[in-house]
């Protein structure tokens, strides 16, 4: 008799565990406001992307013109194929000492595979990830850009 | 009230009236040809949309939705993409046979249309023992299925159809079964008196436990046979790439395609037949105001609503069940569906004999 018991248990249970599975799948087919997909191109303007969405990698600049960035290259190090390329300069502090100060800050759009490193390496949160993701672009020079403005300088008190 | 019997009388004796009887025939066979043929092309269109926007929802997606109204135009689209498509035949493949597998595994689909009843008296053959030919067509697929995995002279496609073979010939024996157990209860082999038989209620709710087990066994068993998933292991994608229609192109790929979906009209016809009542309305035993009123609405709806429905679910199945591997497909089969058929069977003929059921 315990083969039978066994034996219907397992029809049973077979049974209840497939219906819960085309329970969740009816529930999804009645449920249309559960669907993902975004209509792209047409939902331009209403598109909401989730907050952690990695598009490029930018650099914030205050109305002032002043960014975060001290020029440390640890975001160079960081990256793993080499997307970041920083290049610094000196300049003179009011004191009379020579400084090091970020003179050009090139990013490879090309190359970047938004892996979120740099922004993790970061000491002063100078560069962080945007939405934008439409980068399509009929020459590839333009997608290495400079992320520091012209005539930007470093914000007071970012060591 | 709208009724297909009316226009099937009415075009048989314009035809009888205007030919001489030989030509009334042929024009007869020619008109139920060309029905049956544009009938599967509808079909093709319509349940690849409907499978792709089933799939869709249940995968909280949205579907094809650009190519005309809501993408209803999509099938359409892709029909026209397989037609110009190059239909390429491999160098080491068994040619004479290649070409004549889809054509095999069509023709088997379109035998099955015979005896299916659309309608009262709607039918293109009512022959007497139309179950016994049902389930003995319903096997020939598998000839063509396993011609062109052979000919293709690819490991994959010959893996895929010798599963195929396996699948069909142990399924078989459940839908065989479960099919046997209305055939006992209605005591007729003929559809159209199985279906009258439902005059006072499907055989589904007149059967008791017993006949909801048999139909249960029936779509496990139909699913499996006509080579859909969970039961798809002919044409695994992960495993054997497409099985045995790898190296199928063009329009003779379209005609496999076809032909399933296809498979999967006939069989959920064939199901809501002698489960659900066919063309019969809903009737419920001596409730004569309720039946008239059920009577109102066309045997044609009747059928075609009910045969959707059950289109519906074996597409539910396919979308939320992953696919199972060889031996746990072939346990279910031995160890579970037949068993359980054969006692079921047992207890409709008890039923059957002392008049239990209703």
């Amino acid at each position: 008799m315990g083969f039978l018991k066994n034996y219907i248990k397992t029809v049973y249970e077979a049974v209840s565990s497939l219906l819960k599975g085309m329970k969740r799948t009816g529930y999804y087919f009645t449920h249309h406001k559960e669907i993902i997909t975004q209509s792209y191109p047409d939902n331009k303007d209403t598109m909401i992307l989730p907050e952690r969405f990695r598009g490029e990698v930018v650099m914030p600049h205050t109305d002032s013109n002043e960014h975060r960035c001290t020029g440390c290259t640890a975001c160079e190090l960081a990256c793993p194929n080499g997307t970041i390329k920083i290049i610094t300069k000196f300049e003179m502090t009011p004191e009379g000492k020579k400084k090091k100060a970020l003179d050009t800050f090139v990013y490879h759009l090309e190359l970047c595979t938004m892996c979120n490193l740099c922004i993790e390496a970061c000491p002063t949160n100078a560069i962080k990830m945007a939405q934008n993701f439409e980068h399509s672009v009929y020459d590839r020079s333009q997608l290495t850009k400079t992320l520091n403005k012209e005539g930007s300088k470093l914000m007071e008190g970012v060591e | 009230m709208f009724s297909l019997e009316k226009i099937s009388i009415g075009v048989q004796t314009a035809l009888n009236n205007s030919l001489p009887a030989f030509w009334a025939l042929m024009a007869q066979f020619a008109i139920v040809g060309v029905l049956v043929i544009s009938l599967f092309a509808v079909l093709g269109l319509v349940l690849v949309f409907m499978e792709r926007k089933v799939s869709a929802y249940m995968q909280i997606r949205l579907g094809p939705n650009r190519v005309g109204y809501k993408g209803t135009a999509q099938t359409l689209a892709d029909t026209l993409k397989l037609l110009v498509k190059e239909g390429l035949i491999p160098d080491g493949a068994d040619k004479f046979l290649f070409r004549l597998a889809p054509y095999v595994v069509m023709i088997s689909a379109m035998l099955l249309m015979a005896p299916i009843p659309f309608s009262r008296n709607f039918q293109i053959w009512d022959i007497n023992i139309g179950v016994l030919y049902i389930s003995a067509i319903s096997s020939m697929a598998v000839i063509g299925i396993l011609m062109a995995g052979w000919s293709s002279n690819n490991k994959y496609s010959l893996l895929g159809a010798m599963r195929s073979g396996a699948q069909i010939v142990s399924y078989e024996l459940s839908a065989g079964l479960s099919v046997l157990s209305i055939v006992i209860l209605s005591g007729s082999l003929q559809l159209s008196e199985i279906i009258q038989s439902q005059e006072n209620g499907w055989w589904l709710f007149k059967g008791h436990i017993p006949a909801v087990i048999a139909f249960v066994i029936f779509i496990i068993a139909v699913t499996a046979e006509t080579n859909r998933a969970p039961f798809d292991l002919a044409e695994a994608e992960s495993e054997l790439t497409a099985g045995f229609h790898t190296e199928y192109s063009g329009m003779r790929f379209a005609l496999f395609f076809l032909a399933e979906y296809a498979n999967i009209f006939i069989v959920c016809a064939i199901g809501a037949t002698l489960f659900l009542g066919g063309w019969m309305p809903f009737h419920v035993g001596s409730w004569s105001a309720f039946n008239q009123i059920m009577d109102y609405i066309p045997g044609s709806i009747w059928f075609f609503g009910k045969t959707f429905l059950l289109i519906f679910v074996i597409m539910w199945f396919r979308w939320t069940f992953p696919r199972l591997r060889i031996d746990q497909l072939l346990n279910l089969e031995w160890k579970y569906l037949l068993p359980i058929g054969l006692i079921n069977l047992l207890l409709i003929t008890v039923m059957a004999i002392l008049g239990w059921h209703f």
